[in-house]
């Protein structure tokens, strides 16, 4: 594989609180992921729309509102929906410790939340995405 | 987060380990500090400051329905708060109904939903609106839910002449860093002016609105590029109001602004100081403002939340008493100090008793109040002051070059060197280079549980159903008379707030306002 991973970052919902999302898209980039970002409010449906189109191989959520349990869980159903569940979500935000075990269960590979160091995030990123080129 | 080691001031401006008289050799204390309350104000906007009384605690609440929200603010009042803020969430500040898709999952979690009058009036109810001060943390629906509020008063048999409170109604911040925008600039500058000149009609004592550097910080600006993004938003603001007509000693009294206070207590007062010193001196010369209130910079502080961490949660005790310190060093006319567990959740009853207790042991038991701006004079302070000054002028001169804070915004300049600074901060302090207790030093193995306050899910059923019956028993056809009424004047010049009002009044909801509006003035997108 040559290519570098593709990854979006998306910021699902109406919260406008980006700083995190734009630290760890600058710390993906800087580790040789290729990164979309998405911009703010977008719906889960868009979201789906964007990775699918631009050939994704993971797609980071950040969620600060509180709606992470709703919004995650669209996510997933949206990608089931599209038969692209091989593409890896995986998330962060303030989200309760309690609400980690429900939301893995639920299909997110990894919850990052606050206090994670960056290169961690890379890092799990490189080892734990599964390169899609060609895939779909 | 400093240490002995600590060189650089968050700014990036260099501190020094000593400094003496040196430092100032030309400095002249009757041109740069003047008396408390006196031009320039940077010893403070009032002579008396904390020594007559302390400043507003007020303490930013709201999450579920109205009720709950209610029942919040009554218990603050017991605990003596001295002033509402109301949270919205966030279908409310985006103008979404509860009901509306986009709203899925969002309604309650971070503020109180507010749909319609029907809301607001089971939000203040049993708070008489003559003996409170309300803040409201709403910005490109500032005008509806100011409206709604002057509503519920007038139901109250309080007349708007003696409502006051604040809006936060700066619109121009949420491109650059908070993202609850609707409108695009120009027609959003256009209702701010509007409010203003509907305020200094119907309800002189309110503040117009809180322009603000707060959510810059939190999105990882500098305090220099805090205070320089919020003047320059302040500047562009008082010159739209003059491009319409009015006077600027009538509306620019009614101006407040609202800042962080970060852990750094010495570039924090300093920062402050300068603030007030620079927006005194942009008023008097470039607006020849004379009226002396037009030239005060009045703020709010909220302590900063970005600093609080999830590791050990209860350190954050620690932290927003350092942070609340240099608020009060600065010279706040209000403050809001955060919960200890803003970093993981919202605050539950017992964080936000501890977090109002300790403005309580800061205003009554140091001894801070008892005289005012006592850092004055300070080598160190009176430095730093003058070099965060400059430092803030240079950013407010780059706005300037590019045409102001709308067409720098426009070019993505401001959140640009925000992000930049973000990600300056996150790689000091995944090197370690930056301390922060409980995260990258002085860790535990494991952490304690901590169980968290929820917002019931439920709660967006329920005021889909209120919304539901709210749109079978109005009056339809007043409320499209109405909202026609009210696109009329968005197309043409007149002041939208009285159709707006009349809308409200006929109990059209928030969303179907803010969707006549969008109708009309289109939505912004932003560049990315």
């Amino acid at each position: 594989m040559n290519t570098p991973i593709r990854v979006v970052i998306a910021k699902p919902g109406l919260d406008g609180h980006d700083r995190g999302a734009k630290v760890v898209a600058r710390a993906l980039r800087d580790a040789g992921v290729e990164v979309i970002y998405t911009g703010l409010h977008q719906t889960p449906r868009q979201i789906v729309d964007t990775a699918i189109q631009e050939d994704a191989d993971g797609i980071g959520l950040s969620v600060l509102s509180g709606a992470h349990m709703t919004l995650f869980a669209e996510v997933l159903r949206l990608l089931d929906e599209a038969g692209a569940r091989d593409i890896t979500v995986f998330g962060g935000g303030i989200i309760p410790e309690a609400d980690v075990p429900q939301l893995r269960e639920m299909g997110v590979a990894a919850v990052f939340t606050p206090g994670c160091p960056t290169p961690r995030i890379a890092d799990w990123v490189i080892q734990n995405i599964e390169h899609l080129t060609g895939a779909r | 987060m400093s240490g002995p080691d600590m060189r650089e001031s968050e700014s990036g401006l260099p501190i020094e380990p000593v400094y003496g008289p040196d430092d100032l050799q030309d400095w002249d204390a009757g041109e740069k500090l003047g008396a408390p309350g006196a031009y320039p104000f940077t010893r403070g906007v009032y002579p008396s400051m904390y020594t007559g009384r302390p400043w507003t605690m007020r303490q930013y609440a709201g999450f579920g329905t109205a009720a709950e929200s209610n029942a919040r603010y009554r218990q603050l009042i017991a605990h003596g708060t001295t002033g509402l803020s109301v949270a919205f969430d966030l279908p409310t500040q985006m103008g979404h109904d509860s009901d509306a898709p986009i709203a899925h999952g969002e309604v309650g979690k971070v503020g109180v939903a507010i749909d319609s009058v029907e809301d607001m009036r089971v939000l203040f109810g049993g708070i008489p609106l003559d003996q409170v001060s309300t803040s409201m943390t709403i910005n490109a629906p500032a005008a509806l839910l100011l409206l709604l509020y002057q509503l519920v008063a007038e139901e109250q048999g309080v007349s708007a002449d003696r409502l006051t409170g604040t809006i936060q109604n700066d619109v121009l911040k949420e491109y650059i860093a908070r993202g609850t925008y609707i409108f695009p600039p120009k027609p959003s500058l256009r209702l701010t002016a509007d409010i203003f000149r509907y305020c200094r009609a119907e309800i002189p004592r309110w503040n117009t609105i809180s322009i603000s550097g707060y959510h810059m910080a939190e999105a990882g600006a500098s305090p220099a590029q805090e205070i320089a993004f919020t003047l320059a938003d302040g500047i562009e603001y008082v010159r739209t109001a003059v491009a319409a007509g009015m006077d600027v000693d009538d509306f620019a009294p009614r101006l407040s602004f609202f800042f962080v206070a970060r852990t750094t207590i010495l570039e924090e007062v300093a920062k402050f100081r300068a603030a007030r010193r620079i927006w005194a001196r942009v008023m008097r010369e470039e607006f020849g403002a004379e009226n002396p209130k037009s030239l005060m910079l009045r703020f709010h502080t909220q302590t900063a939340g970005v600093q609080l961490t999830a590791q050990q949660p209860e350190v954050n005790l620690v932290r927003v008493a350092v942070q609340g310190l240099a608020a009060v060093l600065g010279g706040t006319q209000s403050l809001h100090t955060n919960s200890f567990d803003e970093a993981i959740a919202l605050p539950t009853d017992k964080s936000a008793r501890l977090a109002l207790r300790t403005q309580q042991v800061l205003a009554h038991e140091t001894d801070v109040t008892a005289t005012v701006d006592p850092f004055a004079g300070s080598y160190a302070v009176e430095k730093l002051t003058d070099d965060v000054e400059a430092a803030v002028v240079g950013l407010m001169d780059r706005v300037e070059e590019l045409g102001g804070a709308v067409a720098a915004i426009e070019r993505g300049f401001q959140k640009g060197e925000i992000e930049r600074n973000a990600y300056r901060i996150a790689q000091e302090t995944d090197s370690g280079e930056r301390v922060v207790v409980g995260v990258n030093r002085f860790q535990l193995d494991e952490e304690e549980p901590y169980e968290p306050l929820r917002v019931d899910p439920a709660i967006e059923a329920r005021q889909a159903e209120r919304l539901a019956k709210l749109r079978a028993q109005r009056d339809q056809p007043a409320v499209d008379a109405a909202l026609t009424a009210l696109k009329k004047a968005a197309e043409g010049d007149d002041n939208v707030l009285y159709p707006m009002k009349e809308a409200l009044k006929a109990r059209a909801t928030v969303g179907e306002v803010c969707n006549a509006l969008r109708d009309v003035w289109g939505t912004y997108v932003p560049v990315t």
